[in-house]
């Protein structure tokens, strides 16, 4: 596809709250377009009876008609993005079954969201990056094979690192904190070449992601520059060999957490929180601190423990860790603790975002947080699934960059076949 | 001359129904077209920003939606300024219409709380329904100018 992006805008209430402008900011700033299904007031009424929920706000029997009209095919939209006030229970309600109604019965990408006031077009960025990247870029992630040799880099908020593979084989790993962006990936990026046993001059390809992709990016003179969405999603089925048919991926990050429901490798819906420190790797780590472990063996200590023998009173990072301090102080375990943390990361995710995505078998886990055992099998516990780990799951991001980006060696491109 | 506030406050009908009989309304006349291109019902004319939902906390706390917040932020002074009211329930889209049933509910309790004359009816299915529901709003606007005289 060349040319803008058409997103269809099913909402209720982002003019009023002062959010259209960020959210139209954010589809310019990925090349696409934010369009307003045209409808007449008869269909709205057909429609909205039709779909069959009771809502009572118009706005919302217009998002209704609108998505009716859009999975029926009278209006033509590359993706769909599904906004609605945050706190508003009746919005909350037709905003998932709109999203799934259009996951079910189109092909179309949707990615759906609640704002507030606050919500900037910074915040959306990753959401619509990727929204596009799935209508824009279907032949670049249809792509299941890596070949030539390729570099990728996930440039995270903790940590920063980098893959070289060969002809569809990981050669050379690196993995840093991250501390200042640019100097903390070319040290991962050392580190796997002289795993490998390559210079960077041989590389064909570089692919970047994560936070800092777009400055790394610059700085390796990538061709490809990918948000962690699409990137991850594909690291993730390729890595734990199911290519093909239904996933669901789950990214436990420090600074935020990704639930993406997959088809054949291509993700369908997805959603992406970072409102809670206390749903991310950074509790474990803090928790992992106050026990006197090291994050590694923080899952290993859980898995000894049973975390129904702690109460957790807040899902706060703040107050959780107050929770385990007075825990431990009761002559709770450490390992009874270790545990309780790991479930409370795992509840937090499942109630706020794993609501929000039809959860596929199986479920793949990936990032520096699936190598923490105890989150894992809380996890499994709460979804009532075994967890599938794929191999060197830390390096998910880098893996599918360096996927991707062998589709551009030699100056070609997958999109243009 | 009365300041009447009209809910739905779009109704380009009611807004010029009260203008006619000599009144100012108060509300956001809008055309509701047969098609409807814009983001929602009630999409305002002008670029609003974040800080309007802020100005809204006036008139609702911090954990109401920013949406319903927002749309306060333009209501509310208008409720404040009304001196009678006139309330059509269950209106047709095409009367006027307002995007947020919560916004709805809140502007109704600000204005039945406001001691003013207030001309509460439900929007008419019948021709029959339609002239007794004109002649209604007639008479509470004829009797406003009586009182204000």
């Amino acid at each position: 596809m060349t040319g803008k992006v058409r997103v269809a805008q099913l909402s209720c209430g982002p003019e009023h709250s002062g959010v259209q402008k960020e959210i139209n900011d954010a589809a310019a700033a990925v090349d696409a377009e934010m369009f307003f299904p045209d409808i007449t007031l008869a269909d709205i009424r057909k429609n909205y009876d039709e779909f069959g929920l009771e809502a009572r706000s118009p706005d919302l029997k217009l998002a209704i008609a609108r998505a009716k009209a859009l999975v029926e095919g009278h209006v033509d939209a590359d993706a769909v993005f599904i906004a609605t006030c945050f706190r508003c229970a009746e919005a909350a309600i037709v905003r998932n079954e709109l999203r799934r109604y259009i996951h079910e019965n189109s092909d179309l990408p949707v990615v759906s969201y609640s704002f507030t006031e606050r919500t900037t077009s910074g915040t959306l960025l990753t959401r619509m990056e990727a929204l596009t990247t799935i209508a824009r870029r279907r032949a670049l992630l249809a792509r299941e094979v890596q070949e030539g040799l390729t570099l990728g880099v996930d440039s995270g908020s903790s940590t920063t690192k980098a893959v070289i593979m060969r002809d569809n084989e990981i050669i050379g790993t690196g993995w840093r904190p991250t501390i200042k962006v640019n100097e903390s990936a070319d040290e991962v990026v050392a580190l796997a070449l002289e795993e490998a046993g390559v210079a960077i001059d041989e590389i064909e390809a570089i692919g970047t992601t994560g936070y800092g992709r777009f400055l790394v990016g610059e700085h390796l003179n990538a061709v490809l520059i990918q948000e962690e969405l699409t990137v991850n999603s594909k690291g993730a089925v390729y890595l734990a060999d199911r290519q093909h048919g239904p996933a669901t991926v789950i990214d436990i990050g420090g600074m935020d957490n990704k639930a993406i429901t997959v088809q054949d490798g291509i993700p369908g819906t997805f959603t992406m929180g970072g409102i809670c420190a206390g749903a991310s790797g950074r509790f474990l780590e803090m928790t992992a601190k106050r026990l006197g472990v090291d994050i590694t063996e923080l899952g290993p200590m859980a898995m000894k423990g049973d975390s129904k023998h702690v109460p957790m009173n807040s899902y706060c990072i703040v107050f959780g860790t107050q929770s385990l301090v007075n825990a431990l102080a009761a002559g709770s375990t450490p390992e009874d603790v270790a545990a309780a943390a790991c479930r409370s990361v795992a509840e937090q995710v499942f109630e706020q975002q794993l609501q929000e995505v039809d959860i596929k078998e199986p479920v793949i886990m990936v990032g520096g947080t699936s190598l923490i055992e105890g989150l894992v099998h809380e996890m499994g516990e709460l979804l009532q699934t075994d967890i599938l780990v794929p191999p060197q799951s830390q390096y998910i991001g880098s893996v599918g960059c360096a996927l991707l980006a062998s589709g551009f060696r030699g100056g070609r491109s997958d999109e243009s076949v | 001359m009365v300041k009447v506030f009209i809910y739905p406050t779009t109704s380009l009908i009611l807004s010029d129904m009260v203008e006619r009989w000599g009144h100012k309304p108060l509300g956001a006349a809008l055309q509701i077209r047969e098609r409807i291109q814009t983001p929602g019902f009630d999409s305002p004319p002008l670029q609003m920003t974040p800080e309007d939902p802020k100005r809204g906390l006036r008139y609702a706390a911090v954990e109401v939606p920013s949406g319903v917040r927002g749309r306060m932020a333009l209501l509310g002074p208008l409720i404040e300024e009304a001196e009678a009211a006139i309330v059509i329930n269950d209106a047709d889209f095409s009367f006027g219409c307002m995007g947020c049933a919560r916004t709805n509910e809140l502007v109704k309790l600000l204005i039945r709380h406001r001691n003013i004359p207030i001309l509460e009816l439900t929007y008419p299915r019948s021709e029959e329904e339609g002239v007794a529901f004109v002649g209604a709003i007639k008479r509470f606007l004829k009797g406003l100018g009586e009182v204000s005289a």
